[in-house]
């Protein structure tokens, strides 16, 4: 059978290829994407760790955090047709007006 | 532990062989159908070498639909178009099929069936969670329909793509509240338990089936599914005069056969969640364990064998005719316009759900334990 | 007690490539089937620890809605793929990829060589059944649950406020020419358009 940590290491992997993926995209929604990710990923560890301790609080929360990435992609999705439709472009590197 | 893997393997080519050919009879069905409610003949010309003629047989156009037709399908030129992403255009048509068939893994096809010392459940998968597994599967159906008009490279494609995944989304709310209601009233996700609740009868004769607990449910979830399964009047996303064919515009041969399967299977899937839901599945009228107890006191025992293939045969009865019953509304009414089926989705279902939905956690809880 | 190793093998290395592929596509769309398939992985992952409604959920929720949300944002956009010629700063993608790997590392190290903890051997029998986990979402967490829902008001007001057009002819319609007449060019053009844009929708709101 295997063993928890096994989990967590792949949760670990799985929240640095979201890590990366933030860092080397600039299409902003393959950016939203890969923030998706790492919160899958620490998703993976809540429940490998409930299971571990036999509480079911790690996946109370797990159910609490598929909701709120519900919520955080309607609103970030309609930011992004929302900027899209002023600047034509889902660069992130093009979204620069506040840049000084 | 080799005969329960051997078993559970039989149960996965039984559902699997069942559903494909009554899907191919429902193909027959809707065009013998169609072709009587429009007063037309319908095919009726396909004959192997003229045998069935020679012998003065009646031609239902059944060789049509079960050989000639597949036969046509499969070795017809594969095309695809120009500029479309090759992988997903092969992969879109089993994506959206693959989900639609391992839904039926959770159908209860009867009780237990006692051989030797072993009991068989009849269904398939016996999952605590199946009526979770069947909206997750529904969910994942959705990939297939968009997938393939957005590979296709085509904008009637797409634009059917897109009115298909709306639509799906949209009626899955609809369908996902008229399921939860049905599970607040049964207190239970399990479909086999479903059914198993629903035996034994009220005031002595009335079957205790869903329909008489959850009527708004049935509708909606009649009226949900066939919006799932894109059927008319809910088929916009292939609406012929207006979008060529939708999302399979670009696909032929095997592949468009494979898309229609898909529609098929899932007129039977919706027929297989009624029966399950408000039709009692399995359940006969007063036929118990062992054997019938009629109303007035009259007693018909029967071995176990028996029981269980009457069960069997009751429930792909009811869904034989629920499916029928969805081709007939099919070939009755005119399509939706876009806006109004949004409108019936967003504002006449999921209103209706919610407060079906509460009126029956409020019953329930003031009932207590039924 | 979870699943068998082989299993496990399969689904991480499943996890892993569905991952690479998520930030390594070219066209978004790929990006977002990799997800989902990453996602569905995940969700089997959470079913073999024993949180199957939690498992489930997050196929109906994640891979059958919000991903087909993402999809339809794409297309309704209209985004093709990247160039192939990578843009911008090379350096800030070199530092990223560097650091991830390196977080990577680290958070492997820390995570299986974590202090031992006491295993739970007898879990109880309805573990992740939907009926614990109501239970404990209308005791325990029955504030938060409470707080989620308006949340998920918010969420959905918001969205619609962000993303609805006014009705009016000044509000530019949905980019039908991508990359055709109207190039996103020169900061100060874009802002000033930007503004001219922003402004009746403003007035409306």
């Amino acid at each position: 059978m295997t063993p928890i940590s096994y989990f967590m290491a792949l949760s670990a992997i799985l929240f640095a290829i979201g890590v990366a993926g933030v860092m080397i995209r600039r299409n902003v929604i393959v950016m939203f994407l890969s923030i998706e990710l790492m919160l899958n990923a620490v998703n993976l560890a809540f429940v490998a760790l409930g299971r571990r301790m036999g509480s079911m609080d790690g996946q109370v929360i797990v159910f609490f955090v598929i909701t709120v990435a519900a919520a955080e992609a309607a609103v970030g999705l309609a930011l992004i047709v929302a900027v899209f439709r002023n600047r034509e472009t889902v660069n992130a590197d093009e979204l620069n007006l506040l840049r000084w | 532990m080799t005969i329960e893997l051997l078993i559970g393997a039989i149960k996965a080519i039984v559902i699997v062989v069942l559903v494909l050919g009554l899907t191919t009879m429902m193909l027959w069905f809707e065009r013998k159908g169609s072709a009587l409610i429009q007063d037309r003949i319908g095919a009726n010309r396909a004959d192997i070498f003229g045998i069935g003629k020679r012998l003065g047989l009646p031609n239902f156009g059944f060789i049509n639909t079960v050989l000639a037709d597949p036969i046509k399908m499969f070795t017809k030129e594969d095309f695809v178009p120009d500029g479309a992403d090759r992988a997903l255009h092969a992969l879109a048509p089993f994506l959206a099929l693959f989900p639609v068939i391992i839904t039926f893994a959770v159908a209860p096809m009867g009780d237990i069936l006692r051989v030797g010392r072993y009991n068989i459940d009849l269904q398939p998968a016996n999952l605590n969670v199946a009526a979770l597994y069947v909206l997750a599967t529904i969910g994942i159906g959705v990939y297939g329909i968009a997938l393939g008009g957005w590979a296709s490279n085509n904008r009637w494609a797409m634009l059917g793509a897109i009115r298909a995944s709306a639509q799906m989304i949209s009626y899955e709310i609809a369908m996902g509240l008229a399921i939860i209601a049905v599970v607040v009233t049964y207190g239970t996700l399990d479909l086999q338990a479903m059914c198993r609740i629903q035996g034994g009868v009220w005031f002595g004769w009335l079957p205790r089936w869903g329909i008489l607990l959850q009527p708004v449910s049935f509708v909606m979830l009649l009226i949900a599914g066939m919006a799932e399964s894109k059927r008319v009047p809910f088929d916009l996303p292939e609406g012929e005069s207006e979008l060529v064919a939708g999302y399979f515009t670009e696909y032929s041969g095997g592949k468009q056969a494979v898309f229609m399967m898909t529609d098929f299977a899932e007129v039977l899937l919706v027929a297989v969640l009624i029966t399950t839901f408000f039709f009692g599945g399995w359940q006969v009228p007063w036929l118990y364990r062992d054997g019938f107890h009629f109303p007035g006191g009259a007693h018909l025992l029967m071995p176990n064998l028996i029981v269980a293939l009457l069960e069997f045969v009751a429930f792909w009865v009811k869904v034989v005719i629920f499916s029928c019953f969805q081709i007939l509304i099919r070939w009755t009414l005119p399509r939706l316009r876009y806006d109004q089926l949004m409108r019936l989705g967003w504002k006449g279902l999921v209103p209706l759900g919610l407060i079906n939905l509460v009126v029956t956690a409020f019953v329930v809880v003031v009932a207590g334990d039924k | 007690m979870t699943m068998p190793p082989l299993v496990f093998a399969f689904l991480a290395a499943l996890a892993i490539i569905a991952s690479l592929g998520v930030i390594l596509q070219r066209n978004p769309v790929h990006c977002v089937l990799s997800f989902a398939l990453a996602l569905t992985d995940i969700g089997v992952l959470f079913m073999g620890l024993g949180a199957v409604t939690v498992g489930f959920l997050q196929i109906v929720v994640y891979v059958g809605a919000i991903m087909i949300l993402f999809l339809f944002v794409i297309w309704l956009l209209n985004i093709q793929a990247d160039a192939l010629k990578p843009r911008g700063n090379l350096g800030i993608k070199f530092a990223g990829a560097i650091g991830a790997a390196a977080l990577a590392a680290e958070l492997f190290v820390t995570f299986s060589s974590y202090p031992r903890m006491r295993e739970i051997r007898t879990m109880p029998p309805d573990f992740g059944s939907i009926a614990s986990v109501a239970r404990m979402l209308f005791s325990d967490y029955l504030v938060a649950f409470e707080v989620t829902s308006l949340l998920l008001l918010a969420a959905i007001v918001g969205a619609i406020a962000l993303a609805r057009t006014t009705t009016g002819a000044a509000s530019p319609a949905l980019p039908v020419t991508v990359g055709g007449d109207a190039p996103a060019g020169a900061p100060v053009d874009a802002a000033s358009s930007s503004i001219a844009s922003g402004s009746p929708a403003r007035e409306h709101a």
